[in-house]
């Protein structure tokens, strides 16, 4: 029986590409289904009920809801190709620190770096990259965050990659000079094809965001 | 697998009243892994927890063999991996994907909402009351016609949630606000009862009256009215 799987996604969503991304590294066949945030379907509505967000990951007719939760379900329903965690338990403990501290602070002060100003959108960007420090602090000299092979880690933060531009341009400031490795990563990343499908290109993203603060209210 | 030696080392750093070090020991019992328990005060934190936790400088930590590891969604998991008996987690991923959505609702949402019960006063802690009735919703849904959120036995979901059956609703007796009175929660008052008949949940929670003791004093101290 072939297996039907969904994505509801949305282009832009740093989230929704962490799915894309674990999906296309074990060569699974999706129904890629663009959502309108701001006129949810009913089938977004039906198959997240608790939050009406994508990414949703609807698997023969199943939704998983979160998307390093669907990354991890995703390297646990296709084991057979390129392994996303590693299989030490002390090893997996650690990535899943690391994706959960990609979880709970990237976002967060990414978004004062275009969506605030003045003094809120300064402390944002200076939190932003003291975040990104720690990060290349974690990635050190290695290739991928788990080492030799690009896994959970890297899925977790390459989507904020493609905003990089959009964050500088707005925010006015260079990511690059204050963290070179973290930059050389996301370019080793997007030479990745799973990568390379699933991230949009940086100017789009920087074209998008004026639109985005329209609909938050943000002058 | 390498051979587990005797002197195989586990070592827990926790605070006693902590909902999320308390579901550590819980999973520990469980599995029947013996293990060192080391108190911390974190308002005057050990050099042990900053050099073993530098990232967040919280506890709970599970030091293994020397090796620490935080967060403790991340230690359950850990635990889950590394101890095979009793498992915690489901075997079927999309049963796994579904116990730790529900976890994270609990730690990211459910938590936070209560937190404000606490906090606020007037509107606000009415309305913070209401945003936390409507997460409570989806867990009383969740556990129709099961004894718990794991099924027959308890399971990940479940030990999370101990931060519902013995934080939330032991805070909510002393605020004198009914959070989750039991006319729109049966369910999840049926569950509470459940666990109190659970062996390793009775030994691993702290012990009530020491414990709202406890709140009662924060609470004194945060200026917070108690009734």
């Amino acid at each position: 029986m072939a297996d039907e799987v969904i994505l509801l996604d949305f282009w832009p969503s740093m989230f929704g590409m962490r799915t894309r991304i674990a999906l296309e590294e074990k060569n699974v066949k999706f129904d890629y289904r663009e959502q309108d945030l701001w006129n949810k379907s009913p089938i977004l509505l039906e198959m997240n009920p608790v939050h009406n967000k994508i990414p949703v990951l609807i698997h023969n007719g199943k939704p998983v809801c979160e998307s390093l939760i669907q990354v991890e379900y995703i390297d646990e329903v296709w084991p057979g190709i390129n392994p996303l965690l590693p299989s030490d338990p002390y090893q997996r403990a650690q990535a899943k620190f690391w994706g959960d501290y990609i979880d709970k602070k990237v976002y967060a002060s990414a978004r004062l770096t275009w969506g605030a100003k003045g003094e809120e959108q300064e402390a944002g960007k200076k939190e932003f990259i003291e975040i990104l420090k720690t990060l290349e602090s974690e990635l050190g000299d290695k290739i991928y965050f788990g080492g030799e092979t690009f896994g959970y880690v890297d899925i977790a933060l390459i989507g904020f990659y493609s905003w990089f531009g959009a964050y500088e341009k707005f925010g006015n400031f260079s990511i690059e000079a204050e963290c070179p490795k973290l930059i050389a990563w996301g370019k080793r990343c997007v030479e990745r094809e799973s990568v390379a499908k699933s991230l949009p290109d940086s100017e789009k993203i920087i074209k998008f965001v004026p639109e985005l603060k329209k609909h938050f209210g943000i002058e | 697998m390498a051979e587990r030696s005797d002197t195989e080392e586990v070592k827990l750093l926790g605070m006693w009243p902590s909902p999320f070090s308390r579901r550590i020991e819980i999973a520990l019992t469980l599995k029947g892994v013996p293990y060192e328990f080391s108190e911390q005060d974190i308002t005057n934190k050990s050099s042990l927890l900053l050099q073993l936790n530098p990232v967040y400088k919280m506890i709970p930590v599970l030091v293994h063999n020397g090796k620490p590891i935080s967060e403790s969604l991340v230690i359950l998991e850990y635990i889950d991996d590394t101890w095979r008996n009793n498992p915690i987690l489901p075997q079927d991923p999309c049963e796994r994907a579904t116990a730790r959505f529900w976890a994270k609702l609990i730690d990211q949402q459910i938590c936070v909402a209560a937190m404000k019960v606490v906090g606020k006063v007037g509107d606000e802690r009415d309305a913070a009351v209401e945003a936390t009735r409507d997460l409570l919703m989806f867990l009383e849904k969740e556990l129709a016609g099961k004894d718990f959120f794991g099924g027959e036995s308890l399971g990940f979901v479940d030990i999370v949630a101990t931060l519902v059956a013995f934080w939330l609703m032991r805070t909510e007796d002393l605020l004198g606000v009914k959070v989750v009175p039991v006319e729109l929660f049966p369910e999840i008052h049926r569950w509470v009862k459940n666990l109190l008949g659970n062996d390793v949940i009775k030994k691993c929670i702290p012990p009530e009256d020491e414990h709202l003791a406890y709140i009662r004093a924060r609470m004194d101290k945060l200026n917070i009215k108690s009734a």
